[in-house]
């Protein structure tokens, strides 16, 4: 999503190489690239300047370390400021308060702030949290009922309001239903304003006197240009947000915006939207944020997406096989093609690895790689347990068959067939250690990657 | 051109509590502030330094016109001073603005539904884009200039995206077409045919909001132009691309990703009535020159305007 940027990034590194200490002078190129990076990235013009000139006054006399090219120590420096400026930690809700703890959301029309809080809500039901959502939308048609059927959708509770009732009144009865029934947290969805119009923000202020919530989220759209200093700063004037949530992130926006509102907010990014689906809300960290923009990969969320989403018994058993030096066979290819495809697939896999790994995948389309995974997995699905276990046997008449019962050309059997072998070698390549030797063979011989 | 639709605004007074030009120049007066008070207090000293571009620049810059439309305007007026053809810093302005509304003028083309019967308009965009709130306005509209409308709910995707349409649909009295769930393409169909069984002028195609990162989702969108296509051949007349004005850069890549996939034949610019600056429109003439049908000035039905690249830019500059 912030690869543009990271692009840009990246050649400017290669013009500082060779330079034993960074001066005015050959820093001021790289500094204007950055800003127009950033500006290209929709990262708020004052805000720009700001990093801008904390970059410069950072980086300037820096002398070389010895282990670091110039270019790197102009990174590190970048790296350092952004993480800074997107927050430093990643904070998660503050939930501690005597139940029931409100959340109020509040952003423009449009923003995602309804999908938001029934996602929101499916985190919080997934730590055991009793959840109550309420929606005081009353001016959009059908708003109350799109939170209703998400909610529906998710199995938690809803308090039912409509289009004739005023959102101070909704608000004071959600509240008073969420304390009798004891839930643990009400997540209080509110209607998108306009940060210039004075009415409704008095009512969010009414809405939030009232409901005296322990989070106030501002919901914002990544894709949000150079406005996003002026919203959030009007929304931060009237409502005290203890948080902003970042949707719409998985666009090819490069969020830029995120930059603009912590630094205008002054609130940390809690949580980033990633999908149209129910699960498509992770937490922030501003860290990984930073090192992606740079290049660096977003390797800690990829592991972190693998131990939520892989076996760990079946991933243990290919490590023990691995080890123990058995042959990688067909049924253990298949596992991994699925675990793959679990993980989000090629398109969300690709995504988080470091920037060069990426490029080097890169000239393939995800969609296509993603297509090509599932064919494999179809035409291993035709052969037999013992093709599978020793696919040695499998000769033509055999490859006809298989190729008949996948629905493919006898050609592609022979393909995977081969694309197997390749990767059995590198199986056993791991096996004896060495994930260097294991990368550098892995070049363009990723199944479906290329041919 | 100011003067004009001063006067139009008094005409129309009696029947309209307010102008659309008033309209427009309320909803892009923070735009006007941002532009208009900076370079005022520039100009002063009536001089023209590198303090002035710069301080236009980010003007540019901070209305999201982007990096490449704001730099290739700037130096348009800077090529017209150094054949000294400018003096001063108030004519550097106005070259500026004239700069602006040449960029923009190919843009306005106005949309004409008079050319089939029916005539069927799709509107495309992403997430939260206002595709909704800008079908129930064109509908009001359209239905407002005595053509009989038929609205096609083909969000089947979003909650209660349906109930939305519909519930606007009752209060104004548009005939909406929906199916629960079920596949968008085929509500879209039932509503061309029925259309045409009932002789309607205009069918307003709703779709689901889409990133055009998400493949199948565009795939989704195409087969969706195709099949109306087969409901009607030669439609749909009008793929109307609606863009939120709150969008930074990425605008000009939705347009482009959009265009690639379906041949966009227009564009509505929405929420010009918060502070955003709508600049964009700048990069999207420069890159992909697609005519901006209509601009969205304000939450009222009423709130749809075509657009006018002198007026727009006016009102940006004014």
């Amino acid at each position: 999503m912030l690869e543009n940027l990271t692009g840009r990034l990246q050649q400017v590194i290669k013009q500082l190489r060779g330079q034993a200490r960074l001066t005015e002078d050959n820093i001021q190129d790289a500094l204007r690239e950055v800003r127009m990076a950033l500006l290209e990235a929709d990262v708020a013009l004052p805000v720009v300047r700001d990093f801008i000139a904390h970059v410069k006054e950072r980086a300037l006399g820096r002398d070389v370390l010895q282990s670091l090219t110039p270019g790197q120590a102009f990174i590190q420096v970048v790296y350092e400021e952004l993480t800074a400026l997107m927050g430093g930690q990643n904070t998660a809700l503050n939930l501690a308060t005597v139940p029931p703890a409100v959340i109020l959301m509040a952003g423009l029309q449009g923003s995602g702030k309804t999908t938001s809080s029934a996602k929101l809500a499916r985190l919080l039901k997934q730590q055991k949290k009793k959840v109550l959502l309420a929606s005081a939308d009353v001016y959009r048609p059908a708003a109350i009922e799109q939170l209703k059927t998400l909610a529906a959708q998710l199995q938690t509770d809803f308090f039912p309001s409509d289009r004739g009732q005023k959102p101070r009144d909704i608000a004071r009865a959600a509240l008073d239903h969420a304390r009798r029934h004891f839930h643990d947290v009400l997540i209080f969805d509110t209607a998108g304003r306009l940060a210039i119009d004075e009415a409704m923000m008095a009512e969010i202020k009414e809405l939030h006197g009232l409901l005296q919530p322990v989070e106030t989220l501002f919901v914002v759209d990544a894709m949000t240009g150079q406005d996003a200093v002026n919203s959030a700063k009007a929304f931060s004037e009237a409502l005290p947000l203890t948080g902003v949530i970042l949707t719409k992130l998985d666009g090819d926006a490069r969020g830029g915006a995120a930059l603009s509102v912590r630094h205008v907010t002054g609130a940390p990014l809690k949580y980033i939207g990633v999908s149209e689906k129910m699960d498509g809300l992770e937490p922030f960290h501003p860290e990984r944020m930073a090192s992606r923009i740079l290049g660096m990969g977003d390797v800690l969320s990829l592991i972190e997406q693998a131990q939520k989403n892989v076996d760990l018994e079946e991933a243990k058993k290919l490590a023990d096989k691995v080890k123990s030096g058995k042959a990688f066979d067909l049924e253990d290819f298949k596992m991994q093609i699925r675990q793959m495809r679990d993980m989000g697939g090629m398109g969300a896999f690709m995504d988080k690895l470091p920037i060069q790994m990426a490029q080097a995948a890169g000239k393939v389309n995800p969609e296509e790689g993603d297509r090509a995974l599932r064919r494999i997995e179809g035409i291993i699905n035709a052969m037999t347990p013992a093709e599978r276990r020793n696919p040695d046997i499998i000769k033509a008449s055999r490859k006809r068959r298989i190729a008949a019962g996948a629905g493919v050309q006898v050609q592609e059997v022979n393909r995977l067939l081969n694309q197997f072998e390749e990767m059995q070698k590198m199986m056993k390549m791991l096996s004896k250690g060495g994930l260097g030797k294991l990368m550098r063979a892995m070049q363009g011989r990723f199944p479906g990657w290329g041919r | 051109m100011f003067d004009i639709f001063k006067k139009k605004h008094e005409s129309t007074k009696l029947d309209q509590p307010l102008s659309w030009a008033e309209r427009l120049k309320a909803g892009l007066a923070r735009t006007r502030d941002t532009l208009n008070t900076p370079i005022s207090e520039l100009l002063r000293g009536g001089k023209i330094d590198d303090a002035l571009y710069e301080e236009l620049e980010s003007l540019l810059l901070m209305a999201d016109c982007g990096v490449a439309a704001t730099q290739a305007l700037l130096e348009e007026v800077r090529s017209q001073v150094s054949r000294s053809a400018l003096k001063d810093a108030t004519a550097l302005r106005s070259a500026l603005r004239q700069a602006m509304t040449a960029l923009l003028a190919p843009l306005e083309q106005p949309l004409d539904t008079r050319s089939h019967t029916p005539f069927v308009i799709m509107l495309v965009g992403v997430n939260g884009a206002g595709k909704t709130t800008t079908i129930g306005k064109l509908a009001w509209k359209l239905q407002h200039e005595g053509k009989s409308v038929l609205v096609a709910a083909g969000d089947t995707f979003r909650a209660a995206a349906r109930e939305q349409l519909e519930a606007w649909g009752a209060r104004n009295n548009v005939h909406v077409v929906a199916s629960t769930g079920g596949d968008p393409a085929a509500v879209i169909f039932d509503a061309v045919n029925s259309a045409k069984a009932k002789g309607i002028d205009v069918v307003i195609a709703d779709t689901a909001g889409r990133l055009p990162t998400q493949l199948n989702l565009m795939e989704e969108i195409k087969k969706i132009r195709r099949v109306i296509g087969k409901a009607l051949p030669g439609a749909p007349h009008e793929v109307l691309l609606v863009l939120d004005a709150n969008t930074g850069q990425n605008a000009v890549m939705q347009v482009k990703a959009f265009d690639d996939a379906l041949k966009v034949t227009g564009l509505v610019l929405t929420k010009l009535d918060g502070t955003a600056k709508g600049g964009v429109i700048a990069a999207i003439a420069k890159t992909r020159p697609i005519p901006v049908r209509y601009i969205g000035v304000g939450e009222q039905i009423e709130d749809l305007q075509p657009f006018r690249a002198a007026e727009f830019s006016e009102a940006l500059f004014a």
